[in-house]
């Protein structure tokens, strides 16, 4: 079948992707003007394209929030499994320090299950994110950059905040600390696990923190209003943090 | 309607007239194709010749939609299939500025869900950056009319990343006899790395 002989709108494009059929070379413009359903082949190149992008639209935006969510909920996922797995190996360390084995098989399986279920979310994780968000997934890592999306409770507002706003995402605590007048301002959240943040000395961790928020909020904006993958921003990081990690500790 | 040519410090750039879309720069009018930016602009500048003026063109992974504006600007339709969500969000934007740019948002293995969409075609251009490019091309072949001319873009290393890359591309023009006659390969070198493009005819 072809989708003008379901209809001349979405829906008719919609039924067709859903039902398919054999792949062929027909002339379905021409067809279609011959049944008599459109006047023109203009008139059926109007019709297809008000109604491939209109179903595309619906379709892609709900592909997108799906995988958006998995995303987020992988990343959330990891952290509670992490934890977890520290958790119950420090527990099963005492207890084989006092008497040398754990006796109950079901504690060792659910451990190398936990081990296998944090694997298995960082690598979907990896695998996903960077579809998302390939530009954040190049600069940090597939992990960081969902923890980043996970943060800003998504994609789209993490493309709105201001670089100093994710520079310290995952530091509300100290940041509060900081307003309420009990401490200095963070100069990181999430994004010390950064190499770039973390491996820079001390005295220069501010201004490593600066320029990584930065370009990872650019690279943010290009995901979410771009969409293609721009190496040159690694590049540009690169760049800037050889001069930041270079400067002279005199 | 068709593709042009424009000179602009000391190198030439296929361009086309047609709404702008993102930041891209604009000669005279003329909408530069930047061959870093587009393999099939690669293409053109290594010698390449894709017939896109007046043409009906099924293009296989439509990422973002750059290039498929492009061939938009010249061709008479053009079908840009794209599975992955991100990429078809920004297809979907473009293919909303042009008239004969229709975005099909399915997985390009499966070509018999957009069977009843995708009219016969004179040129088939494929840039799917997924293991088994080959089949990709081979199960797409019955939309491509007699004497259609056909592109797959290899990407070398989403095949294998210890092969040769041109072991690789001779791999993909091998398996693709199956379903086309292949012309030749021209490797995109110098501004795509371990990337060629392999050309046939149905």
């Amino acid at each position: 079948m072809t989708w003008y002989e379901r209809g001349t709108d979405a829906d008719a494009v919609t039924e067709e992707l859903d039902e398919g059929g054999e792949p062929d070379a027909r002339d379905l413009p021409g067809d279609a003007v011959e049944s008599g359903v459109f006047g023109t082949r203009d008139g059926y190149y109007d019709a297809l394209h008000q109604a491939t992008v209109e179903t595309a639209r619906r379709r892609v935006d709900e592909a997108v929030d799906t995988a958006e969510r998995d995303v987020i909920n992988a990343v959330r996922t990891l952290e509670t499994v992490g934890d977890s797995l520290n958790e119950l190996d420090e527990r099963t360390r005492d207890w084989r320090e006092e008497t040398d084995r754990v006796p109950v098989e079901g504690v060792v399986e659910g451990r190398n299950a936990l081990e296998e279920a944090r694997d298995e979310t960082r690598g979907f994780i990896e695998e996903r994110t960077p579809e998302l968000a390939p530009n954040l997934s190049n600069l940090a890592d597939p992990v960081l950059a969902a923890r980043l999306i996970a943060l800003a409770g998504g994609l789209d507002e993490l493309a709105r905040m201001p670089s100093s706003t994710v520079q310290v995402l995952g530091a509300e605590d100290a940041l509060f600390r900081h307003l309420r007048g009990d401490a200095p301002p963070p100069k990181h959240g999430v994004i010390y696990v950064h190499p770039y943040v973390r491996g820079t000395r001390e005295d220069e961790r501010g201004s490593a923190a600066r320029a990584v928020a930065g370009k990872l909020t650019i690279a943010a904006r290009v995901d979410r209003y771009a969409g293609d993958l721009r190496p040159q921003l690694a590049d540009e990081l690169d760049e800037k943090m050889e001069r930041i990690q270079g400067r002279d500790d005199g | 309607m068709t593709v042009g040519w424009v000179d602009v410090d000391g190198e030439r750039y296929p361009a086309t007239d047609g709404e702008k879309v993102r930041d891209e720069r604009v000669v005279d009018g003329l909408r530069l194709w930047h061959p870093r930016r587009s393999k099939a602009s690669a293409a053109l500048v290594k010698g390449v010749d894709i017939p896109l003026e007046d043409a009906r063109v099924l293009y296989l992974g439509g990422g973002a939609g750059t290039t498929p504006s492009y061939f938009a600007d010249a061709a008479r339709a053009v079908y840009a299939v794209e599975f992955a969500p991100s990429p078809a969000s920004r297809l979907v934007d473009v293919a909303g500025t042009r008239d004969r740019l229709f975005p099909v948002f399915a997985d390009a293995r499966k070509p018999s869900v957009y069977a009843g969409i995708v009219e016969g075609v004179d040129v088939l251009y494929q840039d799917v950056a997924t293991r088994g490019q080959a089949d990709v091309a081979v199960k797409n072949a019955p939309f491509v009319r007699d004497g259609g001319r056909v592109y797959v873009v290899v990407k070398a290393r989403s095949e294998d990343v210890t092969a040769e890359p041109e072991e690789k591309y001779e791999e993909v023009a091998d398996r693709m006899e199956d379903a086309y006659d292949v012309d030749r390969t021209v490797d995109l070198s110098p501004f795509y790395d371990d990337h060629a493009v392999v050309i046939a005819r149905r």
